[in-house]
């Protein structure tokens, strides 16, 4: 069974989580009217086959948002954050800006 | 080749000889008009009608592993055109016609018994949704019945009818001409009938990269050497990502892991296949007795191809919902293969943005019976450098362009549908 290590609950089943997708992909600034650039952030995805960034919710824990890094090969995870501290680790913030 | 026949079977039967391949061992050529990548059932159909429909017989089907390893193995079998989105409807009808002769076509029996399917409501609220999905079926000339709970009854009498049934049975849509299809007979059907044409199935060879420039591709690179192509299709299921990386292209697709079971081996008893309606979970039996059942995707993004417990134990609660008899039987086996989810659920067949590059992915669910249809109209679009009519609304810029709603749940974007 995949499990998640929670940086506030501790390592609890994938079960107690839900699967967010691709947290890799900046999402462009609100006032971006280039609809590619939307198409883009909204529907094409990477999908690599070996490590990848990914959102996944506490949602029958501490509801936190979190950003897993996990092998999508073997399903090993690699790194998990509260999504909020990777949010202030990257230095231009989720809009690119 | 010689033909399959009840006059070969008894010769064979008398003398001694043993049965001679059914296809050949091919080697790679330099070069070919069309090269397919993926020697599974899409790949292998598209192989066929290429060399059957448009006379192109130049062909190579280049597997990694060995033929039909993949998700057409994979699948519980199901055929059916039962849907309700307009594109869809059309579609996976005329893949239904076409497993209604492919036993004949390929001189093959690939074993398609039309058991009839009957998707259940558990609702007054989800009898009406039935009746509109099967009133579109009837418009698009698909025989479809609405079902009581009497009638239900009378069709599926293990199924729980007691006032404690956590989702009682309000009746059904059935279709009659949906049922199973022996998966690995279909694969086998296909390599054999365009080996015959003259298509190179060249299988232990993984392709590792395109041969490009800026006019598109015109080849590719492989672990058994370096193949020339006028035309290439990519044709892998849940590898069409990885694959379409080599060529520079991002797919709307990620891929998932999709479980079946099977248990085991009883005497007759489900003769339909039936579809739950409190939750996606439908089920078969096999000729061999097994209940052959699946239900959801795992529910994140995986290559491991194979599934988590958790998705078993749900599935199984689902079965003994239906069917409480099932609590009895023991779970014999059980998989997980990777398909490519789209965000609206429906596939593609189509051109793509790099020149000569065809792909044939995103199938979510529902590959296995779209078989013929897809290898068909690829193998049309091929052909003629532009979509086939009934596979245009399945084009890879669709999201771009908002267009063509085929969404059969509607429940809008998510990026891991369903």
């Amino acid at each position: 069974m995949l499990r998640i290590e929670c940086p506030l609950c501790g390592e609890r089943q994938y079960t107690e989580f839900r699967y967010g997708g691709d947290a890799g992909k900046p999402r462009p600034g609100y006032d971006v009217a280039d609809l590619g650039a939307w198409h883009e952030y909204l529907f094409l995805f990477d999908n690599p086959k070996g490590m990848h960034r990914e959102f996944w919710q506490h949602v029958q824990g501490c509801r936190q948002w979190l950003v897993v890094v996990r092998n999508t090969a073997t399903d090993k995870v690699a790194e998990v954050m509260l999504a909020s501290d990777a949010q202030r680790r990257t230095a231009d913030g989720p809009s690119g800006r | 080749m010689a033909r399959y026949s009840l006059s070969r079977l008894v010769r064979h039967a008398v003398t001694d000889r043993p049965w001679p391949r059914a296809w050949r061992d091919a080697q790679p050529r330099n070069r070919y008009d069309v090269v397919i990548i993926g020697g599974g059932g899409h790949g292998l159909a598209t192989a066929y009608y290429l060399a059957a429909n448009h006379g192109i017989d130049r062909v190579a089907v280049v597997e990694r592993a060995h033929i039909g390893s993949g998700n057409v193995g994979r699948n519980t079998t199901l055929v059916r055109s039962n849907y309700m989105m307009s594109g869809n409807t059309q579609f996976f009808e005329f893949s239904l016609q076409l497993w209604e002769g492919l036993s004949q076509e390929l001189n093959f029996n690939v074993m398609l018994s039309q058991r009839g399917q009957i998707v259940l409501a558990h609702s007054p609220a989800q009898m009406d949704v039935l009746a509109r999905r099967g009133n579109t079926m009837r418009l698009n000339g698909i025989e479809a019945e609405l079902l009581d709970r009497g009638e239900v009854r009378r069709l599926l009498p293990y199924l729980d009818y007691s006032t404690a049934a956590r989702f009682p049975i309000w009746g059904g849509l059935l279709q009659r001409r949906a049922g199973t299809v022996r998966h690995d007979a279909v694969a086998w059907g296909y390599a054999r009938a365009a080996d015959s044409l003259g298509v190179d199935i060249i299988e232990g060879c993984e392709v590792t990269g395109f041969l490009r420039d800026e006019s598109g591709v015109h080849g590719v690179a492989t672990t058994r050497g370096r193949i020339l192509a006028d035309r290439i299709a990519i044709a892998v299921a849940g590898h069409s990502s990885q694959v379409a990386a080599m060529a520079a292209l991002r797919l709307p697709v990620e891929s998932h892991l999709l479980q079946a079971f099977v248990t085991e081996p009883v005497k007759p008893f489900v003769d339909h296949v039936i579809s739950f309606g409190a939750e996606l979970f439908y089920i078969s039996q096999s000729d061999k007795g097994g209940l052959v059942f699946g239900g959801h995707i795992d529910g994140y993004n995986s290559f491991t191809q194979r599934g988590q417990f958790a998705k078993a134990q749900s599935v199984a609660e689902c079965a003994v919902a239906m069917i409480p008899g099932m609590s009895r039987l023991k779970l014999l086996r059980h998989w997980a293969g990777i398909q490519d989810m789209t965000p609206d659920g429906a596939p593609f067949i189509c051109r793509t943005p790099v020149r000569n590059l065809y792909l044939d992915g995103g199938w979510c669910y529902q590959g296995f019976k779209a078989t013929p249809a897809a290898g068909w109209c690829l193998a049309d679009t091929i052909a003629h450098n532009a979509e086939h009519p009934l596979v245009r609304c399945y084009s890879l810029d669709r999201f771009e362009r908002g267009a063509d709603d085929l969404d059969e749940y509607g429940h809008g974007h998510w990026p891991y549908r369903h």
